[in-house]
């Protein structure tokens, strides 16, 4: 190949251009070439094992036995799936809409530099230095009523006579889950955010300043529209994010109290995990997939 | 420059795919001739054991044991990933109620003639064997048992005027004992009559059917197929349960108990009597004083969960003669009385379960008696029913004690799809 390139043959004077424009394509391909393979041994190859797993009854051993649509059509007798849905919904929208106004908020509080604002960029940021099962975890005993510290704290100080069950009802699981996501993923969100507010011109600002513009204008007129692509790309992260949520569940409220809390990547997990279904969790999966994607391109329309 | 380049990225793209390539090549090696280390698997629940044994054997074998310990909570899981790949360790442990699972999926090595030629085959604790034995065909040794036994806390019984040598004979003195507990010394919130996992199915299990075997009545039909947890039997334990949790016998947070932390009270001398796993007397506060006495029936018998790990060869190990040399040393004569026993460990084997070191210590000895009275409900689909969270019989058992018990019957049928599944 490189003799090729190297010294070319000679040719009739209209093939030169051709050969030189194949050997530059070839150049192209081989710069392509790591990627590509990257990108097809880690994502494509899944992929279609994925979608191959959905069509086959796929034991742990064994030969698989080709069993299309069974896997798709015994999706609705589950009895988590629409439940689960649901509820994935449900908490996708809360945090979002949470993730959302915390992260906006945190980011115009930390947005100017003044004095001692690096260290509350810092510290609103730093959460998400900590694993998001290890914060989990953290939050797990931080709650537990047993031998976490909030418990006794609360009582000690009179705010609470009996200890708080964090993770004791469906709505109060929900709702600490929610706490544990904003603490983990509010300071990221704001780094994204920021980044967006400070691409926006000064000069913009100071031309409204100069037309007699009041603070809640500037924000509403200037800021949230330029900011625009910016929250697009937030949004789609956490919308992304919460209809995958997992660690969450499992870790922190392992899908309880009753079930109330049971994601449907939580459903996933328990059909091929513990009830060794790989191919009905290998078809959940894929209809997760296509109907993430479609979320997603609507959203993107949406918000160009 | 750009043909360097370009000559540099070739090179990195034949690197990468030689990399994608190179993970199976080892598969194809044949076995060494010389001593051989083999791999073991093991669940955190049952890590000091298996650990005994593996430090006990490597000491004085040429073959070695390179053991894991995976946490509790994720060992199916990864069970079933290394099985998807192929990925098994030679031998691994798991918990006995699975083991059916394992053994219809393939996961475990046909042992029959192995085990059929150990003298002492018809001592191995008969619970494990049966739940290891599929088809006729025999695949798991018992490796460690876990018994559900009521413990009683003697101070806190001298306390509030129970005699501390006396524990509970029935589930309702069991319930009685518990309630003068908590009357006597529960004021403060530090105190209380008993505890159990109310929101962990395993817990459950594990504790509560063995008031309905005591009784003597069945949770589910011989084949596994069919649920009786709706069943008269099984509703009286559950009430029984139920009351102590509306007149506040329970620590508060029994309700929200996952299971992790379900043991942890008793030992810090806040519980009066309760339901324990027999592997933790040995780890007590050696000040404690504890009284240990079968789980019984509303009005008498004794029962328990014989629970625990058994162990096999995996079927895609490539040095079933090494694991099987090492699996036959931890059910000898050896390793039970010298590793097993002298730990206050129950024996695997009920030939011997009075030995040198299980007669100086009485409960011991009536842990290991034991082991031939208590059951191990065999079903292929426990796991998911029984032990997921998201399965059908937490759920039951969460509206008999804590919510709606007029939905147990409909939850039972449940059960039964979910074991018929």
């Amino acid at each position: 190949m490189t003799l090729t390139l190297g010294k070319p043959k000679r040719r009739a004077a209209h093939t030169v251009p051709s050969a030189r424009w194949r050997g530059r394509q070839a150049q192209g391909w081989l710069y392509a070439a790591p990627t590509a393979v990257i990108v097809g041994v880690l994502f494509l190859a899944p992929l279609v094992l994925v979608v191959w797993m959905s069509l086959n009854r796929w034991p742990l051993l064994g030969q698989a036995v080709f069993n299309a649509p069974d896997n798709y059509t015994k999706i609705p007798n589950n009895p988590l799936f629409f439940d689960a849905v649901l509820f994935t919904l449900k908490y996708t929208a809360i945090t979002t809409v949470l993730l959302s106004t915390v992260a906006l908020g945190l980011a115009l509080l930390v947005q100017e530099r003044r004095p001692g604002v690096a260290f509350f960029r810092t510290a609103f940021f730093l959460p998400g230095a900590v694993g998001f099962a290890a914060a989990a975890l953290l939050f797990y005993g931080m709650l537990n009523n047993d031998f976490g510290p909030i418990g006794p704290l609360l009582q000690n100080l009179g705010i609470t006579k009996e200890p708080v069950k964090w993770i004791g009802t469906p709505n109060m699981a929900l709702f600490s889950t929610i706490a544990l996501v904003l603490w983990r993923f509010a300071g990221f969100n704001m780094l994204i955010l920021l980044t967006g507010l400070q691409s926006i011109p000064v000069e913009v600002y100071e031309a409204a300043r100069s037309d007699g513009a009041n603070r809640w204008q500037i924000f509403t007129k200037i800021t949230l529209p330029l900011l625009r692509p910016t929250l697009a790309l937030m949004l789609i992260l956490s919308v992304t994010g919460s209809l995958l949520a997992f660690d969450q569940f499992f870790i922190f409220t392992n899908g309880g109290p009753d079930n109330s809390t049971t994601s449907i990547v939580m459903v996933v997990y328990r059909d091929a995990f513990f009830r060794f279904d790989l191919g009905g969790a290998a078809a959940l999966s894929v209809v997760l997939l296509i109907a993430l994607v479609g979320l997603n391109t609507l959203l993107m329309r949406r918000l160009r | 420059m750009r043909l360097r380049l370009a000559g540099i990225a070739f090179l990195g793209l034949l690197a990468l795919t030689a990399a994608a390539c190179g993970s199976g090549g080892s598969d194809k090696q044949p076995q060494a001739a010389g001593p051989v280390t083999i791999t073991m698997w093991t669940r955190a629940a049952t890590q000091a054991q298996s650990e005994r044994l593996v430090k006990a054997y490597n000491s004085n074998h040429k073959n070695q044991v390179k053991l894991t310990v995976i946490p509790t909570d994720n060992y199916q899981p990864r069970i079933a990933a290394a099985a998807g790949a192929k990925q098994l360790p030679d031998v691994f442990a798991a918990d006995v109620i699975f083991v059916p699972n394992y053994t219809s999926q393939g996961l475990f090595m046909d042992i029959t003639d192995r085990v059929g030629a150990l003298p002492y085959k018809d001592g191995l604790a008969p619970s494990h064997m049966k739940l290891g034995t599929l088809d006729g065909k025999l695949y798991t040794l018992p490796h460690t048992l876990d018994l559900s036994v009521w413990f009683w806390n003697k101070d806190l019984y001298s306390k509030a005027g129970l005699d501390p040598e006396k524990g509970p004979k029935t589930l309702k003195e069991f319930a009685e004992q518990a309630t003068t507990i908590q009357q006597k010394l529960g004021k403060d919130g530090k105190v209380h009559g008993t505890f159990f996992g109310g929101n962990c199915g395993g817990c459950y299990v594990f504790t509560f059917w063995p008031s309905v075997w005591a009784a003597g009545a069945q949770v589910m039909n011989p084949e596994g197929t069919t649920s009786l947890n709706d069943q008269p039997a099984m509703t009286e334990v559950f009430k029984t349960y139920r009351d102590l949790y509306e007149k506040k016998v329970t620590g508060p947070t029994a309700k929200e108990e996952q299971g992790p932390t379900w043991t942890g009270f008793f030992p810090k001398g806040e519980i009066g009597v309760m339901p324990m796993p027999s592997t933790t007397l040995g780890t007590m506060p050696a000040d404690m004083k504890i009284g240990v006495t079968p789980i019984a029936g509303p009005d008498g018998g004794e029962s328990t969960f014989v629970g625990g790990d058994s162990i096999g060869i995996s079927s895609t190990s490539k040095n079933a003669d090494a694991a099987w040399e090492f699996l036959s040393w931890t059910v000898s004569d050896e390793a039970q009385v010298e590793v097993m026993a002298k730990n206050k460990d129950v024996l695997a084997r009920t030939d011997l379960s009075n030995n040198k070191y299980s007669a100086e210590d009485p409960r011991v000895v009536l842990i290991n008696s034991l082991v031939a009275k208590g059951q191990t409900p065999f079903a292929l689909r426990f796991g998911q029913t029984f032990n997921d969270p998201q399965g059908p019989w937490l759920r039951l058992a969460r509206e008999a004690v804590f919510g709606d018990a007029s939905k147990v019957p409909q939850l039972n049928a449940e059960i039964t799809k979910s074991l018929q599944q």
